[in-house]
This record gives C-alpha cells, sequence and structure tokens, in this order.
C-alpha cells in the first residue's frame, strides 16, 4: 500500500509519507508538519477548532482522511497574514474582542474566511450566526465574531461599490 | 480506530469489485464514516475511497425536465446552485437546514443517503445494540427515548433515519442509480432504506458492492416549486438534527390544491412519505381545515416507542406549519435560518 502523499500547505509543497492509513488531516498538519494553529477540539466534526481551507472550502480537518486528500491545497491560520500584515478577520477579531480563551479562535477565523468567500451572508447577522453555527464558543465569545465577520463584509461590500463608482 | 486497507479505484467496476468484498466501505467525504470509525461504532478492514471516481460529480438536466445529481456533488454546491434552489427549493432548504457549513462543503449527495442513525446507544459501544451487533437487543427501547420513533418502529430497533435531504427526496419521488455486481439498476429514494422489523441491521436495499452513483429526480417534481418548504424543529437553533421535520409541496390552480406531495423526517428508520394525507389534500381549497384533517391522516398509524407521546402531536402541528407555508408561497430566497419554525425578519435577532 502507497502511503506517500503531497499537498500545497500555505503556498508550500509537503510530500508526506504516512506510516498509517488512520492519519486525518488534522493529525497530519499538527503533529507531522507541526502546524500547530490548527486546533483539535471534539475530534468529531461538532465544534469547528480544526477548521480549515481545503481547495479554497472550509471544512473540518478532523473528518478527513489525509489520503483522500492527495494533491489538495490547504491553507490554516498560519497561512493567512502576510508577514507581520494581518488578515482582514484576523484584524477585526482583535478590534471586535471576537474572542476570550483563544482556543477555538484559529478555528472561527478560517471558518469567517471561508463563509465570506462563500458569498451568502452578506450584511446580514442572522446569516452570519446561521452561516458560523460550525464553530462553537466555550467562552462565549458570539456577539464579538459576529461584529468582527460583519465588519469584514461591510468593508468589502464598501470596496466593491468604490470599485463599481 | 481499527486499522483498515486503503484503496482508491480508477473505475466504478474496479470500485464495486473491491467493495463487495466482506468488511470493505466505500469512503466519499467520510464526515459520517470517520466519525463511526472513531467511536469504533464501525470497523471496515478496507475502505474503497470513491472520491476520484470520474463523472460522479455533474448536475446534468435531462430531457423530460427532471435533473440527475451524481453521487459526489457536495450537499452546499447543490444547494447554493440557483436554478437547483429556485426548481426544487425545499430540498435546497433541507440541504442547508442539516449540519454545519463545514460538513456540507464537504459531504456528499449519495453519503447523506446512507447515512446512519444518531440514535444514542447505536453509538454507544457500551450499549446493547440491535443495528450495531444484531441479537444483543435495544437498549433504547427502555432507556431514554424522547427522540425515537413513533411510526414503523420494532421492538428490535426504534431508531430513525436522520436526514434532512432525505425527506423532500421522497415527497418527489427521487430515484438513485445503482451500480453492483449485476450491473445497474434504479431505486426509489422511497424504497432505498428498510424499517427495522427483526433485522435492524440491514438499513437499505443495497446489496455488497453497490454504489450509488446518481440521484434523479422526475421533471413533475417541478411542478411543486411554487409552493414549497421544509420545516425542522430543532433541539437548539442551528447545527441539530431533527426533532420532527416535513417537507411539504403543493400545485394549486384557482385557489384548488390538484396534487400534494408531503414527508416526514425524524419520525421512523426511513423518511416517511404521507400518501393518504396527499390524497386528502388533492381537490381541496387550502386552508386550516384541510391541513389538520391531512395531518392527523399522516400520523394515524404513530404509536410511541418510550418517552415520545409528543412527537405525534409535534409531528402534525409541524406538518400543519409547513402546509401553511407552502400555500403562502416559496419564498424568494432561503431564509436566513433554513428551515426553522421559528425564523425572523432579517436582520433581526432570532430569539429576541
Amino acid at each position: 500500500m502507497n502511503l506517500s502523499i503531497s499537498l500545497t500547505v500555505n503556498g508550500v509543497r509537503r510530500d508526506v509519507e504516512l506510516e498509517d492509513p488512520r492519519v486525518t488531516l488534522l493529525d497530519l498538519l499538527r503533529e507531522r508538519l507541526h502546524l500547530t494553529g490548527t486546533k483539535k477540539g471534539c475530534d468529531r466534526g461538532q465544534c469547528g477548532a480544526c477548521t480549515i481551507l481545503v481547495d479554497g472550502r472550509r471544512i473540518n480537518s478532523c473528518l478527513s482522511l489525509a489520503l483522500s486528500h492527495d494533491g489538495a491545497d490547504i491553507v490554516t491560520i498560519e497561512g493567512v497574514s502576510r508577514g507581520d500584515q494581518l488578515h482582514p478577520v484576523q484584524a477585526a477579531f482583535i478590534a471586535h474582542d471576537g474572542f476570550q480563551c483563544g482556543f477555538c479562535t484559529p478555528g472561527q477565523i478560517m471558518s469567517a474566511i471561508g463563509l465570506i468567500g462563500e458569498g451568502q451572508a452578506g450584511d446580514d447577522p442572522e446569516r452570519v450566526r446561521e452561516g458560523m453555527s460550525g464553530n462553537l464558543c466555550r467562552c462565549g465569545a458570539y456577539s464579538g465574531i459576529t461584529d468582527a465577520v460583519l465588519d469584514v463584509q461591510q468593508s468589502l461590500i464598501e470596496a466593491d461599490q468604490r470599485r463599481r463608482a | 480506530m481499527k486499522t483498515f486497507d486503503y484503496f482508491r479505484p480508477a473505475t466504478i467496476s474496479d470500485a464495486v469489485a473491491a467493495a463487495a468484498e466482506p468488511g470493505a466501505a466505500y469512503l466519499a467525504a467520510g464526515t459520517n464514516l470517520l466519525d463511526l470509525m472513531k467511536g469504533g461504532v464501525t470497523g471496515p478492514s478496507r475502505l474503497v475511497d470513491v472520491t476520484r471516481l470520474p463523472g460522479l460529480d455533474r448536475v446534468e438536466r435531462l430531457p423530460d425536465g427532471g435533473i440527475r445529481i451524481g453521487a459526489l456533488v457536495r450537499n452546499a454546491d447543490l444547494a447554493h446552485d440557483p436554478d437547483f434552489a429556485k426548481t426544487y427549493p425545499a430540498i435546497a432548504e433541507a440541504l442547508l437546514s442539516g449540519a454545519s457549513a463545514q460538513l456540507r462543503n464537504a459531504a456528499t449527495v449519495g453519503g447523506n443517503l446512507l447515512q446512519r442513525t444518531r440514535c444514542g446507544y447505536f453509538y454507544d459501544v457500551a450499549s446493547a445494540c440491535n443495528k450495531r451487533e444484531p441479537g444483543t437487543g435495544c437498549e433504547a427501547r427502555g432507556g431514554e427515548n424522547r427522540l425515537h420513533a413513533v411510526l414503523g418502529w420494532s421492538e428490535a430497533c426504534i431508531a430513525t433515519h436522520p436526514s434532512d435531504f432525505c425527506v423532500p427526496l421522497v415527497a418527489l419521488d427521487a430515484v438513485v442509480e445503482i451500480e453492483g455486481r449485476n450491473g445497474k439498476r434504479e431505486v426509489a429514494v422511497e424504497a432505498l432504506h428498510c424499517l427495522p422489523g427483526d433485522t435492524p441491521e440491514r438499513e437499505s436495499v443495497l446489496e455488497p458492492g453497490d454504489l450509488i452513483v446518481a440521484l434523479r429526480l422526475p421533471g413533475e417534481a417541478r411542478a411543486f416549486s411554487a409552493h414549497a418548504r421544509y420545516l425542522k424543529v430543532r433541539e437548539r437553533t442551528s447545527f441539530a438534527f431533527a426533532v420532527v421535520s416535513a417537507a411539504a409541496g403543493l400545485r394549486i390552480e384557482q385557489g384548488t390544491i390538484r396534487d400534494a406531495r408531503l414527508a416526514l423526517g425524524g419520525v421512523a428508520a426511513k423518511p416517511w412519505r404521507a400518501r393518504a394525507a396527499e390524497e386528502m389534500l388533492a381537490g381541496s381549497s387550502p386552508g386550516p381545515d384541510a391541513f389538520h384533517r391531512a395531518a392527523k391522516a399522516a400520523l394515524a398509524d404513530a404509536k410511541p416507542s418510550g418517552d415520545n407521546q409528543f412527537k405525534i402531536e409535534l409531528a402534525q402541528r409541524i406538518l400543519v406549519r409547513a402546509l401553511t407555508l407552502a400555500a403562502a408561497g416559496t419564498p424568494r430566497r432561503i431564509p436566513a435560518l433554513p428551515a426553522s419554525p421559528f425564523s425572523s425578519v432579517s436582520g433581526a435577532l432570532h430569539d429576541a
């Protein structure tokens, strides 16, 4: 059984030899590539702490078999800033107090980036809350999280209007 | 998790041959299967990864006005296909009311059809479960069972089928295309899942190696697009399985219901088509009298399997609500809280 795979992780090609077929994308990122920003919360697809982008889509990395994702393009929380310049969603989470303990935050931010890319929620707070319901926050920072996502959405809408003007 | 051999076939026939072997299981996104494997609920010795099989990720319009959806189309992609959502709004609403955005981005059409029950005793390997280990008994029967079946259950098993997607599918006469060791065949989604009887371990009519390759909706299903809703009562606002759900589709001409489609979710081991209720509605004028009569007929055979008598009344109320909202007309856009009976106007707090 050939268990070697190639992934592009945060823009860098990574060739990984797996000794065990059971490895999930989450465990591969954390334990083989030492990218520990992606968190293991429930490990069962219920909390969203492990959210990453695979080929541009947000998914739960804990329920993704690494072998099945050979060739995938992956973005994790480590790959969203440009050097010291935070991603707009990261900056908005700080500006709006979108976290307390921080454990769920990488998953929240990756999920928010995915949500914005999907283009379904717009500036409707109810659609943002619904779209973020796959990410639990035990500290209850939901209000700040919603405000942060809406802030970024609003900036994008305004930027779009400026382009069209 | 028990270890397994991993095989990624290049063709459907290779997949079928590999999956027909004892202990083999198909892997698509794995959103349900990996969860079950992590919990030791199931332990296949071989995974046959179908995600790279060619041609199964397309949505095609058919000459009869119907639609053919490849088994590997992702739930989110189907729900957000504007043409699909306009033509089959109750199906799109059901899809968007299920799971979370992350899971919908991964989960496939074929996998959704074959997801396993969420009965807590099925998931808890320390409990007796006839579905997981035939002949060991059913601890749900005398346990925490307020969310269990009220229709079609047996002493051997009172679990429910968890899919939202399947509920409008059975209402609209969807069909699955299957490839297996003996070639191709078709099965109505309504006939795909089995009631438990004495063999709750047999959940569908699929044989070893059978692969669902596509789902088809007939052209006639388009006739309900102007009056179609899916409603789902959950124990929290979002990201929860149905306590009870209902799909309703009406064809209304000159103030009279010409044709009705009704199905319930969360009440049985399969999505439950309510044909007697549909027949009562045809020819009547849409309104509370007809809707209450139909709802009563739909639950006529229901009986509690435990601490769940309330679900029989709840199912009738949700049917009446779904019919009322369907009669009022399909919303222009799927509501912010898809399928929620508590949905509010855009921008308002749902629980304010």
